[in-house]
């Protein structure tokens, strides 16, 4: 434990921090035995793991309030987390701080099935709400893969994305109003039921902010009607650049589909065994390209869709005959991830978000980087807004194998950098792609965000070392970015 | 760095060396929107950005454009216009020479705002200049970008206080297919039930509107946009006479640009509510995005359409106005929260820790 760590001073001052917890919050939200706190030692991201000092899991706002005053009067660390599903360690805790997690704030608050909104606590699963709402005809759009687990308090802290955010936006634009807690303890309204509210606009800065701004205690989300029907288009091809070139066909014909999805062979020959969705283990990749909407309009951009691929030379097309065979197309998609995890002991997710003219540039040289590295590649992703997420297969039993693992990730979010991505779409860059992120932007573009941390929270106690890399860390990583060949203070030693 | 942008660069530096304040100026054309900046010729400066324009790169089948900030918002239309694409957000000109710069600092949306989205929606990517003279580049030209923080979207709407956005990149949608407006006389109250009734359903609405004749009397209107099979399904929903297509374009761009008769007047105030909130207790207002949007004239009570608005869940501007006495002592906008405020002030001591640019425009002192 930390405390045993620090002088006796220090651990009389902890002592008096969770005594000061303790005064409001009940016994069993506060967790600090060794077996209790384990569970809670890495998000989705297991390749960083902490133990944190304590865990607390508060049961209201007001709990929420007296643990971030005690932090901030105490001076202690504190990492929120939602259902602990992120992919970027942003949820990674803190050796010295607390765990902040709000998994007991799960209830739905209240649905306004006219207005389609509905008031939800940051605990709700993002599937639960859509199911709340099922029987009003409406859901909930953003639906990452990790829907049935992932809550709305993280969704926000990340601005979750998912298949169906091409056409409906992702968590940024689907969200309207944040309740949150600032470090201070104070409660902040952000955003409004109304189309804008007064002053600037700050919603979208807190959503995608990875816990470094405030806690969500409440949100206002949008829903929108279910649609009458959907169908979905396999279409097969017999190279990656066929498909990346069809992708960008439909986009130019005005088509804007429900979801654009990209699977290379690897990926179909990983998930055939497993989900038996029937899909063409010759091609070189295949798409799954979706219509929604009412019957009629559906089955004419169908027909528009089926014009665009044949025209891009689809080997095979497949048209979902109902709503079973839809879902059975879209299982292979959605199962990818425990796919990956049946041929390999491990998998590491990527998210770097290219132009879609890219696509089969950087495909084509992540097929090199799998012989330089010598691990394999599924490719399995967002192809419809350009969103990647390469699937390393490697052993964490194998120390090497990390290694390269790691390395292949960094050399995917550099190249994605270079075609005029960004190194993270929808994952975040928590712990992570921290070092990536000092290739992305420059010193001057970095402390900017900084500062915006410290107008929130100047002591920088919430979710500390997280999205924004410190000087050092750069100087580390050795990607000081360079304009022009012009370095920055070239008289300061770099190390 | 470009010639222009290279000038506009030592423009900043040298007046922040000489401790003056910079006030960004595109067109003009929005120029009357927000609080007016406060300074003299000594101690401010005019930094003419309309001069940094450009198309700096468009492919239809990215979505996206990048333009320099004053590339004239026209140009940008006919360019769309040839690729059978539109600005989702319907933005108003407010001006022949409108620019991209002065559309994405004040933020504004048209007629479309509710179906499609607000201009921060369709934001991905700005390069803005600091006091230092340098360019800070925030978001891309992607459509999904999570490193970082979303700054892009915070500088829409923003008035320029935390700097000039020098470019934009922001997303594009295709045109629908079909586009039907229907007209229908009938109260106000008439209108706000419809809009109340539609507004979770999938109709394809991409418009609203009520605008009064005679007291509570007027005409609804109504914007369908999609496929022509949703647009004659939701025909048949809904009560009205189909407009001739060349009317209804100008019906809207008379919204738009509040070209109107109903804007005719010195004093205009908005209303900002939520799409349901019921009818305010004021002058007959012409109602926008299916009731969230209201426009009052002939106001005679700051405090009482601000009171109004605020006991609705929204809030009251007041866009337009005869000149600097008419406005209130709080400021043209509604008066923040005092918690929000706090965090408006230390986010642009944070941004433009020297305080040179836009001051004033946002809130008073700042």
């Amino acid at each position: 434990m930390m405390a045993q760590q620090k002088p006796a001073t220090a651990l009389n001052e902890f002592s008096a921090f969770i005594a000061e917890l303790e005064s409001v919050l009940p016994p069993h939200c506060i967790l600090s035995r060794p077996e209790e706190k384990k569970p809670f030692e890495c998000d989705g991201l297991t390749l960083f793991k902490e133990i944190p000092a304590i865990v607390v899991l508060p049961e209201n706002e007001a709990h929420i309030i007296h643990v971030l005053k005690t932090c901030k009067k105490h001076a202690v660390p504190v990492v929120p987390r939602g259902a602990g599903t992120g992919l970027s360690g942003g949820a990674t805790p803190h050796s010295q701080g607390v765990l902040l997690g709000v998994s007991k704030l799960n209830k739905i608050r209240h649905i306004d099935p006219v207005a389609a909104t509905a008031v939800v606590e940051p605990g709700v699963r993002n599937l639960a709400i859509s199911e709340a709402v099922a029987q009003y005809g409406l859901y909930y759009a953003p639906d990452p893969s990790s829907q049935i687990a992932c809550s709305i308090g993280g969704n926000i802290a990340e601005n979750a994305g998912g298949v169906h955010c091409l056409k409906y936006g992702l968590t940024v634009h689907n969200v309207m109003r944040v309740r949150i807690i600032t470090i201070d303890g104070d409660i902040v309204e952000l955003g409004s039921a109304a189309p804008d509210s007064p002053g600037l606009n700050l919603l979208p800065v807190f959503v995608g902010s990875e816990g470094m701004l405030g806690v969500v205690t409440e949100a206002t989300v949008k829903l929108i009607p279910k649609p009458e029907a959907a169908t979905v288009i396999m279409a097969s091809f017999d190279s990656v650049k066929a498909a990346a070139d069809a992708v960008r066909d439909i986009i130019a014909a005005g088509i804007i589909p429900a979801g654009l999805e990209m699977m290379d062979q690897r990926a179909t020959q990983m998930v055939e065994p497993f989900v038996k969705a029937g899909y063409d283990l010759n091609a070189q990749a295949i798409l799954l390209c979706e219509s929604d909407g009412a019957p009629q309009e559906v089955e004419d951009e169908i027909q528009r869709m089926t014009a665009v691929f044949e025209k891009a030379g689809a080997v095979r097309l497949q048209v979902s005959a109902n709503e079973q065979e839809r879902l059975l197309f879209w299982a292979g998609r959605k199962n990818a991830f425990p796919a990956a995890g049946r041929v390999s002991p491990d998998y590491y997710c990527m998210d770097g978000t290219i132009p879609r003219k890219q696509i089969a540039n950087v495909l084509t040289q992540m097929a090199d980087m799998e012989r330089k590295y010598g691990l394999r590649c599924a490719n399995v992703f967002h192809a419809g807004d350009g969103n990647l997420h390469p699937l390393i297969l490697f052993d964490a039993n194998d120390p090497d194998e990390i290694r390269r693992a790691e390395d292949f990730g960094a050399e995917i979010l550099e190249l994605c950098i270079k075609v005029g991505g960004t190194i993270t779409g929808e994952h975040g860059v928590g712990l992570e792609k921290i070092n990536q992120m000092c290739s992305q932007f420059t010193r001057d573009e970095l402390d900017a965000f900084m500062a915006i941390k410290r107008a929130f929270d100047p002591e920088e106690l919430l979710n500390p070392t997280k999205q924004i890399p410190t000087l050092n860390r750069c100087a580390e990583y050795g990607k000081m970015h360079v304009h022009a060949g012009q370095i920055k203070f070239p008289e300061l030693e770099r190390f | 760095m470009s010639f222009v942008l290279n000038e506009l660069s030592e423009q900043v530096i040298a007046a922040a060396a000489s401790h003056k304040r910079v006030l960004v100026k595109g067109s003009g054309s929005k120029g009357f929107y927000g609080n007016p900046a406060s300074g003299t010729t000594e101690n401010m400066i005019l930094l003419d950005v309309a001069a940094y324009k450009g198309v700096i790169e468009y492919e239809p089948s990215e979505l996206v454009m990048t333009a320099a900030c004053g590339t004239p918002l026209q140009e940008i239309e006919k360019l769309l216009d040839e690729q059978n694409q539109m600005l989702p957000w319907e933005p108003p000109h407010f001006g022949p020479g409108a620019t991209i710069g002065g559309t994405i600092a004040t933020g504004l949306a048209g007629p479309r705002r509710m179906s499609a989205g607000a201009t921060a929606d369709f934001v991905l990517g700005t390069r803005m200049m600091n006091a230092e003279g340098g360019l800070l580049r925030f978001g891309g030209q992607v459509m999904k970008n999570v490193a970082g923080y979303d700054v892009s979207r915070l500088l829409v709407g923003s008035l320029g206080i935390f700097g000039p956005l020098m470019e934009i990149s922001f997303k594009v949608l295709p045109k629908p297919l079909v586009e039907k407006t229907l007209r229908h006389a009938c109260t106000i109250n008439q209108a706000l039930d419809l809009f109340r009734q539609v507004h979770a359903r999938s109709l394809c609405i991409s418009a609203s509107s009520w605008v009064p004749k005679e007291g509570k009397n007027g005409h609804l209107y109504v914007r369908l946009s999609g496929s022509g099979v949703a647009v004659s399904q939701a025909k048949t929903q809904l009560p009205g006479d189909e407009l001739a297509d060349a009317d209804a374009r100008a019906f809207w761009l008379s919204l738009r640009e509040q070209t109107h008769p109903f804007f005719n007047d010195a004093t205009i105030w908005r209303v900002a509510v939520p799409p349901l909130a019921g009818k305010m207790n004021e002058a007959i207002p012409l109602v926008e995005w299916g009731g969230a949007q209201r426009w009052l004239r002939q106001v005679q009570d700051t405090r009482h359409v601000r009171h109004n608005a605020q006991q609705l869940g929204g809030h009251a501007t007041l866009f337009r106005y005869p000149g600097p006495d008419a406005i209130p002592g709080d400021g043209v906008f509604h008066p923040f929260r005092s918690n929000i405020e706090g965090i408006t002030r230390r986010l642009k001591n944070a941004l433009d820790p020297r305080g040179i640019f836009n001051p004033d425009r946002l809130i008073k002192n700042l």
